[in-house]
């Protein structure tokens, strides 16, 4: 590593970009759909009504419904629903037979305004994509460490890759149709540069969210290894009363959202946590929805005293450190964002996992170009091939699988919502020995083609299993869900499109091969 | 530098290999170091100064991967990631030795 500062650099990128890479690919890929999570779970379960109740109707029937079922219960919380998620959630936690045991917990969905319990279909919904995206389907907690840890993998390439960037400007209005290689770096910078606002942000927020778990150094040192001090100092909400052990009736719940928007001066309330509900010892907190700020305060809450009702505390404005944390945690979540910025969200997502993809397919393309003219690439560049294809084209298989396996799994089959993440990964597997089988070209030829049906098929299967079709949708005007069926059908298009440009390059390829290559490439991009 | 795996010798793998375990541990000690002693000696209520010694180690662990692959040879990536390590260390133990006199 002799040669100067951005040549190492570059070196960084390569390499940190190529073993993470499909790793990133996934993880970004999987975050985006879930900016999505709520209208892809209302696809998924389209049986819940997608009506809008006042919070204090629904606060009701959560609370009748609790005081006949989950009576002995040592807590109580209840998601209102919001405008995206119009479900009413109630759960409960068993007081513990043991002493400092986590008691089991229950939930339930709610219709907010009879509360009636909904039978919908059993699914993971867009939760799935939620929860994949940063705990990759492993036991707790090694999925958050691996992911944060290709996080970190991601800002050193980001930055590096910047470094590494000459002319960043220059190169940003330069882009280079059908000139293979020089097309794919063209469109890499063009895609890192023009979001790279967000990608820094995204990248640097998804550290800040897990840095209680990954750097807890100050913590221990600070506290002297009471974290749980930590914790009650920053969330002093969290903290469960003494039992009392005296009966006691909880005060009506719903006069509470209206006490703790005066508090507030604004804003809405999203969740109500119980402890010790039918005791006199009862507390009520109540936490106060993101979706109007930016900056999510996390530990934003009004205590009352639950059988009087009387104020016991509010949570103090934040402070600045307090604030930067809690600015980057909202803007990588993006509550906050309304249709079209939450719309913007996926698209620069979208921009992001592109660049990750266009990096990998030029780690391979510039070294297979030494490879042109022997018949079978080395074995090290056979698998990158493989795992390009499979972690690219597969994953968007997989994902239609999941789509696919929620409208043909049969209703009353047991462990139904395991079944649709079974049907996920083992079509994901299924591309990797596709791919092992299978001659480059043609391997991402067949995948893409097969992602193209299955993606545009997914209106129409929608039409055939279930009465949401997009003609019903469209007329009621509920815009998730023909968004969905519009979404799914404009990335069968695109898929339709790859797929033929692909089979194309393949023929072109084989008919003039010792074309012009791009020499200047070798140099500028490692 | 690039992908010709083959012809590299081992004495240069090897010392790749150096320099990663050097970026991976030895950077997040150095982060780990910083987020400490930053926290130590900011003047902000406890909980706010551990939040902000955190919010900033990660730009600590970028310097230093950058660090470990941007110097000549691998024994400097250990070499300036010991010397912040132990005037870190020396920071944060002074703060501790000070608040417990």
């Amino acid at each position: 590593m002799k040669e100067g500062f951005r040549q190492a650099m570059a070196w960084l990128h390569t390499w940190a970009g190529l073993i993470f890479g499909w790793l990133l690919f996934a993880i970004f890929l999987t975050g985006t759909l879930a900016y999505f999570k709520d209208e892809t779970s209302h696809w998924m379960k389209p049986e819940i009504p997608a009506r809008s109740v006042s919070s204090d109707v629904s606060l009701n029937v959560a609370q009748n419904y609790l005081e006949q079922h989950a009576g002995g219960a040592s807590r109580w919380l209840i998601e209102l629903p919001t405008a995206r998620e119009p479900g009413l959630s109630v759960r409960w936690q068993q007081t513990p037979t043991q002493r400092g045991e986590r008691g089991q917990f229950t939930e339930k969905h709610l219709d907010p305004q009879t509360g009636a319990e909904v039978q919908g279909r059993e699914s993971t919904g867009g939760e799935f994509f939620y929860r994949f995206h940063f705990q990759l389907q492993m036991p707790y907690p090694w999925g958050r460490w691996l992911s944060t840890f290709a996080a970190m993998v991601m800002f050193v390439a980001l930055i590096s890759g910047i470094i590494t960037h000459k002319k960043i400007f220059k190169d940003f209005f330069t882009f280079r149709p059908r000139k293979g290689q020089r097309t794919w770096l063209d469109g890499h910078n063009a895609v890192g540069v023009l979001v790279l606002p967000f990608h820094l942000m995204i990248t640097y927020s998804s550290l800040v969210i897990f840095m209680v778990m990954v750097m807890p150094a100050s913590i221990l040192v600070s506290y002297k290894g009471d974290v749980r001090g930590f914790y009650d100092e920053l969330f002093p909400a969290s903290t469960t009363p003494q039992l009392s052990g005296q009966p006691a009736a909880l005060a009506p719940l719903a006069p509470l959202l209206e006490k703790a928007r005066e508090q507030w001066g604004d804003g809405r309330v999203a969740r109500l946590t119980v402890n010790n509900p039918g005791d006199a010892s009862a507390s009520v907190v109540l936490v106060r929805d993101g979706s109007d700020r930016v900056v999510h305060d996390f530990g934003s809450a009004v205590t009352f005293q639950g059988v009087s009702g009387q104020l016991l505390g509010a949570t103090p404005q934040a402070s600045l450190p307090r604030a930067i944390a809690g600015s980057f945690f909202g803007l990588h979540m993006g509550h906050f964002a309304g249709p079209l910025m939450r719309g913007l969200y996926f698209i620069f997502g979208l921009a992001g996992t592109a660049m990750i993809g266009t990096g990998l397919v030029i780690w391979l393309g510039k070294r297979q170009l030494k490879h042109a003219k022997a018949a079978a690439l080395p074995f090290e560049l056979r698998l990158v091939q493989i795992l390009n294809i499979a972690s690219m084209a597969g994953l968007m298989l997989a994902v239609a699988a999941f789509f696919w396996a929620n409208r043909l799994l049969p209703l009353g089959l047991t462990g139904r919502a395991d079944w649709e993440v079974n049907a996920f990964f083992i079509v994901w597997g299924l591309s990797v020995l596709h791919a092992v089988v299978r001659p480059g070209k043609q391997a991402w030829f067949e995948q893409l083609a097969l992602a193209a049906v299955l993606f545009g098929g997914v209106p129409l299967l929608n039409a055939l299993t279930t009465s949401y079709h997009l003609a019903v949708t469209l007329a009621q005007g509920d815009w998730a869900m023909a968004g969905f069926d519009l979404t799914c059908l404009a990335t069968g298009v695109f898929f339709a499109w790859a797929a033929w440009k692909m089979r194309r390059a393949g023929q072109v390829e084989g008919v003039s091969r010792p074309r012009a290559q791009p020499m200047a490439l070798e140099q500028e991009a490692h | 530098m690039k992908g010709k795996a083959r012809s590299l010798p081992m004495s240069y793998r090897l010392a790749v290999t150096s320099r990663v375990l050097a970026a991976v541990l030895g950077g997040y000690i150095v982060a780990a170091l910083a987020s400490v002693s930053l926290s130590s000696w900011v003047p902000m209520a406890r909980a706010d100064a551990v939040v902000t010694g955190m919010l900033t180690s990660f730009l600590a662990y970028l310097g230093a991967v950058i660090w470990c692959f941007a110097c000549r040879t691998a024994l400097r990536a250990w070499l300036g990631l010991a010397l912040p390590c132990v005037i870190l260390a020396v920071v944060s133990g002074l703060a501790y030795w000070m608040d417990r006199t």
